[in-house]
């Protein structure tokens, strides 16, 4: 139920009488509409993740790696306590 | 797929099962609290490869699951008694009220649709003035943000014709709740990343505190799963109790603001029944009484009859990982998804119906 994934912000127009922000996200090719309104400093070509058509959190590229250098960075500490 | 290919990549699986098994010395419990880590774990066969010291509980982390009865029946009397436009996601159509699921009613001819998004069924009001249209709004805290924005939606529209059905839950609540059982036993948690990702970090400080139990907000992916369950286990084996943030990708300390505001600009937190469990105090939200317009349970008169049909279902004992799908006795054989006998067997993110489709057991 709380899935959510991650896609590329293709464009951004507003709808709802001029309301709201709403972004064309393309999950893999496939586009989805997501509503903008909790991420309104989300620009065209950030990655967000949509959750029942809203975006809720902008991808942080940085932080994105750090999955894969805790491991290499773990595994090199193992190897200097043996 | 950016960002989510990379993070099903098996060698890097590997390498964190690698370090887990080189630090584990004791049998520890963890229990993730989110149905969609439950169906991840499973159907990528994690819990297969883990070495014999980690057991793996899956909490009430399934709002499908948790959903009472009495909130079928009130939107099956919505689509039926009253005929309404009654919308919902599309796990909650199979679950059996007491008389029958919303799928049933539909065959009767009840309007009952499957929405992606809550703002589909506002749009869906707007196209039809004269029938009343409700969403079923069910959803942990990640959940709560749209189902909210669909009420500021109808009302910026001055639309007298939409209403929400509100099942909502809270996490916090009850992972307390959990440890509060002295039966339980849980060492400690994968917290819901996507329900962070709304709420942010600071509710579990309290709770590590408290009940001396680490918390890891983790993600959904195989990696992220894995690299969750290693930072679980080396606190245990440290006697550490911390709440560690493994999807920094996504999860901000403080959580989405914004979010978080329209959340409380209609909700109220109020206490809530789960389903197996019981009542857990100040552990869901209710629509507040200025947005009682679009509140289905008072517009329609609602009222809640919080009798369960007694089934056989183990669904309380399995929420509070005090068993597993495999401890019950109907598991597979009077119980399975086309015939489910609870809730946990209906949702693709029930334990019993991840267990089901990716043990070989439907084979």
């Amino acid at each position: 139920m709380c899935l959510a994934i991650p896609g590329k912000v293709e464009s951004i127009e507003l709808m709802y009488e001029n309301t709201v922000r709403m972004a064309r996200v393309s999950f893999g090719g496939i586009i989805k509409q997501a509503s903008l309104e909790m991420l309104p400093q989300a620009e065209v070509g950030d990655y967000v993740l949509v959750h029942v058509g809203v975006a809720i959190s902008k991808v942080d590229e940085e932080e994105a790696h750090k999955v894969f250098e805790y491991l290499r960075e773990a595994g090199e500490l193992d190897e200097l306590n043996h | 797929m950016q960002y989510v290919t990379e993070y099903r990549d098996a060698d890097i699986v590997h390498g964190y099962l690698a370090r887990i098994r080189s630090i584990v010395t004791k049998p520890w419990t963890i229990m993730e609290v989110c149905g969609g880590q439950t169906h991840s774990l499973v159907k990528h066969g994690l819990l297969d490869i883990l070495p014999p010291e980690i057991t793996i509980v899956h909490g009430p982390g399934c709002p499908v699951c948790v959903t009472p009865q009495s909130l079928i029946n009130q939107a099956v009397s919505l689509a039926i008694d009253h005929q309404v436009i009654l919308c919902s996601f599309g796990d909650m159509l199979r679950v059996p009220g007491s008389k029958m699921s919303l799928l049933e009613a539909k065959a009767r001819g009840a309007d009952v649709r499957i929405l992606y998004s809550p703002l589909e069924a506002v749009e869906i009001a707007k196209k039809f003035p004269d029938k009343q249209v409700v969403f079923f709004a069910v959803g942990f805290e990640t959940t709560a943000p749209a189902n909210a924005l669909s009420v500021l939606h109808a009302h910026r529209a001055g639309l007298q014709n939409y209403s929400i059905l509100t099942a909502h839950v809270l996490v916090p609540p009850a992972i307390r709740a959990i440890m509060d059982d002295p039966h339980t036993r849980v060492n400690g948690f994968l917290a819901a990343g996507h329900v962070c990702t709304i709420m942010g970090n600071s509710e579990y400080y309290p709770i590590a505190d408290e009940y001396k139990i680490p918390l890891v907000v983790t993600g959904f992916e195989p990696v992220d799963l894995m690299q969750g369950l290693y930072l679980t286990i080396q606190q245990l084996e440290d006697g550490k109790a911390e709440v560690i943030n493994q999807y920094s990708r996504v999860v901000k300390e403080e959580g989405n603001p914004d979010a978080r505001a329209v959340i409380e600009k209609v909700f109220e937190v109020s206490h809530r029944n789960w389903r197996g469990i019981g009542v857990i105090p100040r552990s869901g939200y209710a629509v507040k009484e200025e947005f009682a317009l679009y509140d289905a349970e008072k517009k329609f008169g609602l009222v809640a009859q919080e009798q369960e049909n007694e089934t056989g279902c183990i669904a309380g004992s399995i929420l509070k990982g005090l068993k597993k799908p495999k401890d019950c006795p109907h598991f597979g054989k009077t119980c399975t998804p086309l015939n489910p006998l609870g809730a946990p067997m209906v949702s693709t993110e029930g334990a019993c119906a991840a267990y089901y489709h990716f043990s070989g057991i439907a084979e």
